[in-house]
């Protein structure tokens, strides 16, 4: 007999948020206090219950200072999930794990980060990211916008997109955002010549091609399905998830495999269906890990909305947007509410299936969301509760 | 500029760079190029391990133009180009470096709208290890 799973075994029940901005007064761990409480009060369950945590490797609030400060009770479960973005549906799904597998009972995952005010990564030429930097950075491959930009020109190339297909990307998450009064770019329009007449960053990548840098925290509380149903909201059940780090990958510059355009997406998607009673056809919105406008029709065509080499079309006749094939990013997205390591993606997709979204689908019962592709990823099937 | 910081496993490379070769780490018992390099091969799995010299001779497979903000090195030679070569002896080795007019020339000595996804290129050694590369036709 096949083992029960995860499936709709655990449920999101509250979700908490601070402000979002490019410079916020307070440092990383007390906006993840404000966040963390702001979540548990959400489901109305008291900090002392609290037994899991998970978060970032990338995560500066340790476990043992937000325990202390929030008051939680004694953890017996606690897990870092590693590549930046590409952790952020692993939180949840680890905590989902941990609470499917009895080892806890209630977790919290959240996300602190200063990004709009404080440094840039990419500028520590001592400490060396993730990536096999000996073979690309002294060439002057810096910054993870150049590593996307070289897939995303081979991309265009390789299958007729264009930069059209890019801003039909950035265009829906900034329309989505300019419905949202919490987002940063919610009094912010975009059009067409902005976006074509703007400053390249890396050619074929422009401004609006980038995600934001903000600053922010973000945190959701996963409990089992049963317990689910006593707390102040609708439950949104974890459907499905996984992780995906494919055969022979390489972070962010996946160079050097035998296909390239094929990453983390394909193998995540792989599991996520398997274990799933759904199928890309009835998923009613979509939350997709925009770092970079180019991941969005990579991961069309990983999760399976559309055939390979399909993404730039898919975009096409505003399928994006609220009313479309594939409503996406209602929130606005990492390129205009936030960019908190893709945290932001699971709360907006909490939202949707509680029918509270500033950008609501109608009747909206399921819901992806994605972590970070190009990069060790991970992604949610979600679906509204009873 | 930055240099790049070697691990055991990429040393051999640097090495022979530094000597004006280009040599790729091969599988001492399938023969397979592997890049990065690694302890093992994740064919046969066999920690056998030579380096091989290859042709030298490839293709663009892709390119970017970074333009500021960049670290102050690069930033002086901005916009410059970033391109992925896709060598003759190992299509499956694609070596991000830089295309330049000759040996030794400035990261931004050709113009971007010469390059192409496609185009003919062969290594060549400025002499500070930097492997880079000149278009065979320009
Ligand atoms: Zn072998």
């Amino acid at each position: 007999m096949a083992a029960a799973g995860i499936k709709d075994a655990t449920a999101v029940v509250g979700i908490g948020q601070t402000a979002f901005a490019r410079h916020l007064p307070e440092d990383e761990r007390t906006l993840a206090c404000r966040a963390v409480l702001a979540a548990l009060d959400d489901a109305g369950i008291a900090p002392g219950e609290v037994d899991a945590l998970a978060s970032y490797t990338m995560e500066e609030t340790d476990e043992v200072e937000l325990a202390k400060a929030v008051g939680f009770g004694d953890l017996t479960w606690f897990g870092r999930i590693g590549y930046g973005g590409g952790g952020s549906c692993a939180t949840v799904a680890q905590l989902a794990a941990a609470i499917a597998s009895g080892q806890a009972s209630v977790g919290v995952a959240w996300r602190s980060r200063k990004r709009g005010s404080g440094a840039r990564p990419w500028t520590d030429t001592v400490r060396q990211l993730p990536t096999p930097a000996q073979w690309t950075r002294p060439f002057g491959l810096l910054r993870p916008v150049d590593e996307i930009a070289m897939l995303t020109r081979r991309y265009l190339h390789e299958y007729g997109a264009t930069r059209d297909h890019l801003f039909n990307v950035a265009l829906a998450c900034r329309n989505r955002a300019n419905q949202n009064p919490d987002a940063m770019m919610y009094d912010r329009p975009l059009t067409r010549e902005m976006y074509m007449t703007s400053r390249w960053i890396s050619e074929p990548l422009c401004l609006f091609d980038n995600c934001l840098e903000t600053d922010g925290a973000l945190a959701c509380v996963v409990v089992g399905a049963e317990r689910a149903r006593d707390c102040r909201r609708r439950p949104v059940l974890i459907h499905a998830a996984a992780q995906g780090l494919p055969a022979q990958h390489h972070g962010m510059v996946n160079y050097w495999n035998d296909d390239p355009l094929t990453g983390p997406a394909w193998a995540a998607a792989r599991h996520l269906w398997k274990h799933a009673d759904l199928t890309p056809e009835d998923v009613d919105v979509a939350q997709i890990y925009d770092a970079f406008t180019a991941l969005v029709p990579l991961s069309l065509e990983g999760y399976g909305f559309c055939g390979r080499g399909e993404g730039g079309a898919f975009t096409e006749q505003g399928a994006l947007e609220t009313g479309g094939r594939l409503p996406l990013n209602t929130g606005g997205g990492g390129l205009s509410e936030a960019y908190v390591h893709g945290f932001n993606l699971i709360t907006e997709g909490v939202k949707q299936l509680r029918g509270t979204s500033t950008a609501q689908v109608p009747g909206a019962t399921t819901c992806l969301v994605t972590a970070g592709e190009g990069v060790p990823t991970s992604a949610l099937l979600l679906r509204a509760g009873d | 500029m930055l240099t790049p910081v070697v691990d055991p496993d990429g040393a051999p490379f640097w090495e022979h760079a530094r000597a004006g070769r280009l040599h790729i780490q091969a599988c001492a018992d399938c023969g397979t190029f592997r890049f990065p390099p690694r302890p093992c091969c994740p064919h046969c799995q066999s920690f056998g391990q030579e380096w091989r010299r290859v042709s030298g001779h490839g293709r663009i497979w892709s390119y970017v133009v970074p333009h500021p903000p960049l670290l102050p090195d690069y930033a002086a030679q901005a916009p410059y180009n970033v391109i992925v070569v896709e060598l003759d002896d190992a299509p499956r080795v694609r070596l991000v470096g830089n295309l330049v007019t000759e040996a030794g020339a400035r990261l931004d000595s050709v113009p971007p709208e010469q390059i192409r996804i496609g185009a003919r290129v062969r290594v060549v050694f400025d002499g500070t290890g930097l492997p880079q590369w000149v278009r065979e036709r320009p």
